[in-house]
């Protein structure tokens, strides 16, 4: 619609191949279905109604992460369970992305002790950081907007 | 990679082979004849990180063997670096559906250890969070159930009505979740005035909501199919096991705490403990659906209560709990009670104490030990989770990968609960 309306019955759009390809990928980008603590459910508030995460083409969660483009670590990554975050990181093909939600995942929070990787960063590289305990819906989605942003900033030359 | 390299020298990985499982599966499954097959931590169903080792015969389960701790945090032992009113925060964090109930937990349990009394006020207060918590907690429980056996838009609609309960407790505490809204001797703060009409009015209409999520479920054939006759637990055996809340409730065993050591005056409530009688996944269910309708009508009886109830929304015992902002231009022994509480928190004795109250997934439980200082020795929390993870295996040892899908969502689990 907003196309049409702008240019008329062109019927030809002109961008540039960057451009177009960032574009496709900032629409449809597919989290990992993944969550692990407290920020998980305001994930999962954010996919809710309300929120309703489908206007940035993000519903659909991937339970594999074969399939996946974008890993939401909602919540505190434990030494338990880090190994599996990293496993499962390795296991998403490219392109990919991270955000870090919440405090714990982003600094371990208010949990700096012996149990809690004090950041996931420590283990995978993140795009981006949300802040809060747990942050609210609205700033997941600033997070994930921010991410957009910076993906179409992103250059061909530097895929290889 | 650097990253690859920090792994390496941060987090060792457990190297196991099918020798150290050996004792722990039959004899079948080292022939080959039955497979082992690893579900979680990341697995939509499992609701968090739980872990399950299973051996299959086809699809039927032989062997479960929950793998707890991949969610602990290790809050017990950041609370016992903290003076009593700061550990209030860590425990929002455990049971993370269910902060309001922690937090009472451990703020009686510091009440009983340095007998401090609540106001009346405080309780009623109280009784309305908690009951609005269990409402949102089973919304929860129900809208992640439901999407595990295949039903998507129950869902929708209970994240719809869990919304509202949260902007009310955004209302009261400033955060959606982790309000930590209880403290030592009663509340944080006073009701705001637009937080009584707002309950009122979500009362109104969530009734009929139930009715609408009921409309959906309770007789629909495939959920009947998915959930009646599966995880079935004898009344004997889920005492034995130590379950508790409407887990132990959906085998017909009439204890809740709320009724059994009644808390907060809820003696004073009139309302129905429901009880299944099958103790399958189904009566599970119905006895958390009929739970939301008896919290309505605590709600209900609460709110009239309030305006008549005596006190303040926290206790005046200024050794424990901090003067209002006003009188601290007024006062020097304010100022100076502020700074004790806000520097030094304040000391409790060297015993120890245990409170247990109903939390939407059963007993949660608080042993606090003091040490007359300001800070704990132990406190170490009883948690329903931990227990009802010990079930699985038994609940679906014999029925097919399929239902245990059903039997892990009907116990409610929650692992910060569990592993905290
Ligand atoms: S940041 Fe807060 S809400 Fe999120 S996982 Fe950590 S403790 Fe829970």
């Amino acid at each position: 619609m907003g196309v049409t309306q702008k240019l008329g019955d062109l019927g030809v759009v002109t961008t540039t191949l960057e451009t177009a390809i960032n574009w496709a990928r900032t629409g449809a980008t597919w989290p990992l279905l993944f969550g692990l603590a407290c920020c998980a459910i305001e994930y999962m508030s954010t996919q809710g109604g309300r929120y309703d995460l489908a206007r940035f083409g993000m519903e659909l969660n991937r339970a594999s992460p074969r399939q996946a483009d974008l890993m939401i670590v909602a919540g505190r990554v434990t030494r338990k369970m880090a190994p599996v975050v990293r496993n499962l990181y390795d296991q998403m093909s490219n392109p990919k992305w991270v955000i870090s939600m919440g405090d714990c995942a982003s600094c371990g929070g208010v949990y700096n002790n012996y149990a809690v990787v004090q950041g996931v960063d420590e283990i995978i590289p993140v795009d981006v950081y949300v802040a809060g305990c747990p942050p609210r819906p609205e700033q997941l989605m600033h997070g994930i907007l921010t991410l957009q942003e910076k993906i179409m900033g992103e250059r061909i030359k530097e895929w290889a | 990679m650097a990253i690859d390299s920090a792994l390496e020298n941060k987090v060792t990985e457990w190297v196991g082979s099918v020798d150290d499982v050996k004792n722990l599966v039959s004899e079948r499954a080292i022939s080959g004849e039955t497979m082992l097959l690893n579900l979680g931590p990341h697995h939509p169903s499992t609701h968090g990180v739980l872990r399950l080792l299973l051996e299959l015969d086809g699809e039927e389960i032989v062997t479960c063997l929950p793998d707890v701790g991949f969610l602990h945090t290790g809050i017990e032992k950041t609370i016992e670096s903290k003076s009593y009113e700061k550990g209030v925060t860590c425990t929002d964090r455990m049971d993370y559906l269910a902060p309001m109930s922690n937090n009472t937990a451990f703020c009686m349990a510091v009440e009983k250890l340095v007998g401090l009394d609540v106001p009346e006020r405080a309780q009623v207060m109280r009784v309305i969070c908690l009951e609005l918590t269990r409402i949102q907690s089973h919304l929860v429980w129900l809208g992640t159930h439901a999407i595990d056996l295949g039903a998507m838009s129950v869902f929708l609609y209970c994240f719809r009505e869990r919304e509202k309960i949260l902007d009310l407790f955004e209302m009261i505490s400033g955060q959606r979740m982790m309000g930590s809204y209880m403290r030592p001797g009663g509340v944080w703060r006073d009701f705001p005035a637009e937080f009584v009409p707002g309950v009122e009015t979500f009362l109104d209409e969530f009734p009929s909501r139930i009715d609408d999520y009921e409309l959906l479920l309770t007789t629909n054939p495939l959920w009947l199919d998915r959930t009646q006759g599966i995880g079935v637990v004898e009344p004997d055996v889920a005492l034995a096991w130590g379950f508790s809340g409407p887990t132990l409730r959906g085998s017909g065993v009439n204890w809740d705490i709320r009724k059994a050591m009644p808390y907060l005056g809820y003696e004073n409530y009139n309302f129905d403990v429901p009880l299944g009688e099958h103790g399958d996944v189904y009566d599970r269910y119905l006895c958390r659906i009929r739970e939301m309708r008896e919290s309505i009508k605590i709600i209900r009886q609460a709110l009239q209560r309030l305006p008549g109830a005596k006190g303040g929304f926290r206790s005046e015992n200024r050794k424990f709990c901090p003067p209002p902002r006003a009188e601290l231009g007024q006062s020097m022994e304010a100022v100076i009670h502020h700074f004790k509480l806000w520097t030094e928190g304040f000391a409790a004795p060297d015993q120890e104490v245990y409170v247990a109250i109903e939390s939407p997934r059963g007993e949660i439980g608080c042993y606090l030990h003091g040490t007359g200082g300001n800070k704990p020795r132990r406190v170490h929390f009883k948690t329903p989770s931990f227990m009802h993870i010990q079930g699985i295996p038994l609940m679906s040892e014999g029925h097919m990968i399929a239902d245990l899908v059903a039997v892990i969502g009907s116990v409610d689990i929650v692992l910060g609960d569990c592993d905290r």
